[in-house]
């Protein structure tokens, strides 16, 4: 059994074999991935020891005392937490073994192929086709709303393979270099002015068989793992009060003092008080968590939180006044990291915008606290005995 | 900001099983049905549910201390009892006494009628207005020759007070024998909590002590806990319309499979989750004395929205039962909504909160 002990003593022998000082940042990941300790609750041989999850931060704590490099988990949250869990769960031995170093170490960035323009919320309609070709699929499609594709050596993607049997079951789950020829990448620009995103265009792309993640026909069932990691990735750390979107416009508030009208007061105060009990949900969410009683509150957060950046936003191009008729820069930009909260004001309006669409619009995510949640009765489905080739498009 | 102590949210095994045991008092002592009945006699407490909570329980001492004969307990056991006592519309004291009263008390540290109240002898009731905010203009009446004369409206529960706590014009808190005043009940908008007007007319009182800073005590922890109340009455709301839509059918369909009515039960959900979270931080914050002010504030200015939110959802959701006499949802909606002006509106705690956070009226 892998203790904290152990492993506090197995960092101490990490950081004195390769001491962050002097150590190339890569050396260091690769070492640390090689000893274990790069995520510990996973196998031996694949970056971790088979240890509880929850010890995982008394590797970092060591870590970070000695200021040792971490792999930038902000620039590759899609390869850690979608493609890596993924992959361990339904991947051959040679996949996990050539794909979650590098995937660890941030040496290949990895995107999501999953949304198409004609399959949204409806993700399971999607119509990008995988035929098979001797020990190849060819596939043909587009994708949309893909970040990091640019940047991308592999994507996971998921494809229709059986358009003869009902939508859930004729998908199958793949691994997709990104540097093949027919796979074509293009900046989608946003309202904002900028590219965060891509479309990618697929056309005649050829995926060995052996790139293949679970059985054919049983994508829908492995992208579950993808998703349900994507949710526990969301929500994990605490914010302190006026944390977020409500800091900016409290500090401009109390900056100042000339925009300030009553009608303006008495809105920002009702916000404040929403976002603070908001914060409040989601501590008690954590505390939920961590007492190991998870609470269906967690369903309801993402609602909060893009109702409220939207709100908030709004207020605050309207505290601007004149100001507020200003835009910072429509240059078409394609930023790495995006920060609900950066820039000016009107960049925060616009791009709030997008908080109730992406990851799961809030109409979806209503229906779902309705059913899981309260019990309600599902909506009328008229498309699960269809063949996904007779669905209404 | 400066980071703030992180509240303890959750309940602990002891206060979920005060919970159940609430529970099930008031499931088999003080169904809606009853209550209904009870508001259009000329008694609508119910003295006896008040004898078992506050006696056979104990749970009239919660607050007191054990060495006066209390459970020495804090106010996140009195939040719960306050929570189940608001699912049920209770009529009994429990608030009034047993919370902002008994608070005052502390303050003055009047040691012989708190070892009353613990015992469940004596009911006590602040002589202020229901409405009046924490920190709010408290009138007082005028003391001359060591007697009280004076009148004094909206006060909640006064009809069942065996005690008085009156401020006098002289700066002072009185504790006044009910027998020595005339308390005439109001029409009240909430069945369950009538208020009354206290007439004294040269009635004998004994001075507590200062009236600002206990009074100002009271009302903190009376406006804490009553968000508290008001998750109960949410509570109870948003379950029993979902109960009914699913049972109700209309059009060959439950009426709570259309997406109409989903939407709006989901968004009433997430607003109770909210609720659960603000009633339980100002609970808390009060049992703790850590950034009391600004979370009894918040759960203030959030709390009455979300009850009176689920009590008129709740009622058009039921249609035209929902509008009759017969169906309790009116018991809910009048309280929820007396509870919105209880302790001071959410205006007033929201413009507490403006100094409390440094963010300033123009």
């Amino acid at each position: 059994m892998t203790d904290a002990a152990e492993l506090r003593r197995r960092t101490r022998e990490l950081l004195a074999a390769h001491p962050p000082a002097t150590t190339e940042r890569l050396d260091f990941l690769r070492a640390r991935f090689d000893a274990g300790l790069a995520w510990v609750h996973y196998p031996q041989g694949l970056g971790g020891l088979g240890a509880p999850r929850a010890l995982q931060a008394v590797v970092d704590a060591e870590l970070a005392a000695e200021s040792a490099p971490d792999n930038d988990p902000r620039r590759i949250g899609i390869g850690l937490g979608m493609a890596a869990p993924t992959i361990l769960q339904y991947g051959t031995e040679e996949q996990k073994r050539r794909l979650l170093r590098p995937l660890w170490t941030g040496e290949e960035v990895w995107c999501q192929l999953f949304s198409e323009p004609g399959a949204g919320s409806d993700l399971a309609a999607l119509g990008t086709r995988a035929v098979r070709s001797g020990d190849d699929w060819v596939v043909n499609g587009q994708k949309v709303w893909t970040s990091s594709a640019h940047l991308a050596r592999w994507a996971i993607l998921i494809a229709r393979t059986d358009p003869d049997v009902p939508k859930h079951r004729g998908i199958t789950y793949f691994v997709c270099d990104m540097t093949d020829p027919g796979v074509e990448v293009r900046p989608l620009r946003q309202i904002t002015g900028e590219a965060e995103f891509n479309e990618v265009f697929l056309t005649d792309v050829r995926i060995p068989d052996s790139r293949r993640l679970g059985e054919v026909g049983d994508g829908w069932r492995v992208a579950q793992t993808t998703l349900n990691n994507e949710r526990v990735a969301i929500g994990g750390t605490p914010i302190p009060r006026e944390g977020g979107m409500i800091g900016k416009i409290a500090a401009t508030w109390r900056e100042r003092p000339e925009l300030r009208t009553h009608d303006l007061h008495q809105r920002l105060l009702g916000l404040w008080v929403e976002a603070e009990v908001a914060r409040l949900t989601g501590v008690r969410l954590r505390q939920q968590l961590a007492a190991g009683q998870p609470g269906p509150e967690g369903a309801g957060m993402k609602l909060n939180f893009a109702r409220l950046n939207q709100e908030i936003s709004g207020l605050e191009v309207e505290l601007l006044g004149e100001e507020g008729l200003l835009y910072d820069d429509w240059t078409m930009r394609r930023p790495e990291l995006v920060d609900f909260t950066g820039r000016d004001a009107g960049y925060r309006y616009l791009r709030s915008k997008g908080n109730s669409i992406e990851g799961g619009t809030s109409e979806v995510l209503l229906n779902i606290v309705a059913e899981r949640v309260l019990g309600l009765p599902a909506e009328p489905r008229t498309d699960k005995d269809v063949a996904w080739k007779d669905l209404a498009r | 900001m400066s980071a703030q102590p992180e509240p303890a949210l959750l309940h602990s095994e002891e206060e979920e099983a005060l919970r159940a045991a609430v529970r099930d008092l008031l499931t088999d002592h003080c169904d809606p049905a009853g209550v209904l009945t009870r508001t259009e006699t000329a008694a609508p407490h119910d003295v006896s549910l008040w004898k078992a909570l506050a006696d056979s329980m104990g749970l009239a001492g919660l607050l007191i201390p054990e060495e006066l004969g209390g459970q020495g307990a804090t106010h996140r056991e009195a939040a719960v009892v306050v929570e189940e006592l608001g699912r049920a519309v209770a009529p009994v004291p429990y608030l009034t006494s047993a919370v902002v009263a008994t608070e005052a008390l502390l303050a003055c540290g009047a040691d012989e009628l708190l070892g009353e109240l613990a015992s469940a002898r004596t009911v006590a009731v602040l002589a202020v207005g229901l409405h009046v905010a924490p920190g709010g203009a408290v009138p007082g009446v005028r003391l001359e020759n060591g007697a009280l004369h004076g009148e004094l409206t909206g006060i909640a529960d006064a009809s069942v007070a065996d005690v008085l706590l009156v401020p006098g014009d002289d700066g002072d808190l009185y504790a006044v024998r009910a027998a020595d005043a005339t308390v005439t009940p109001h029409v009240s908008l909430d069945l369950t909590r009538p208020l009354a007007r206290v007439t004294l007319d040269g009635a004998p009182g004994r001075c507590l002590g200062a009236a600002e800073p206990a009074v100002r005590r009271a009302l903190r922890a009376g406006a804490g806990l009553l968000a508290s109340e008001q998750l109960g009455l949410a509570d109870w709301l948003l379950t029993e319309t979902v109960r009914y839509l699913k049972e109700r059918k209309q059009f060959n369909r439950q009426v709570g499979g259309f997406q109409a009515l989903k939407h709006r039960l989901a968004r009433l959900w997430l607003e109770v989750a909210g609720l659960r979270a603000a009633a339980r931080s100002a609970a808390d914050a009060l049992a703790s004395g850590a950034d009391t002010d600004v979370a009894v504030a918040v759960a203030q200015a959030y709390a009455a929205r979300v009850a009176v939110h689920a009590a008129e959802e709740a009622l058009q959701l039921h249609g035209g039962i929902g509008m009759t006499w017969e169906h309790p949802v009116h018991l809910y909606l009048k309280r929820a909504k007396a509870d919105s002006i209880a302790y001071g509106a959410a205006g007033a705690h929201r413009a507490a909160l403006a100094d409390l956070v440094d963010l300033r009226a123009p």
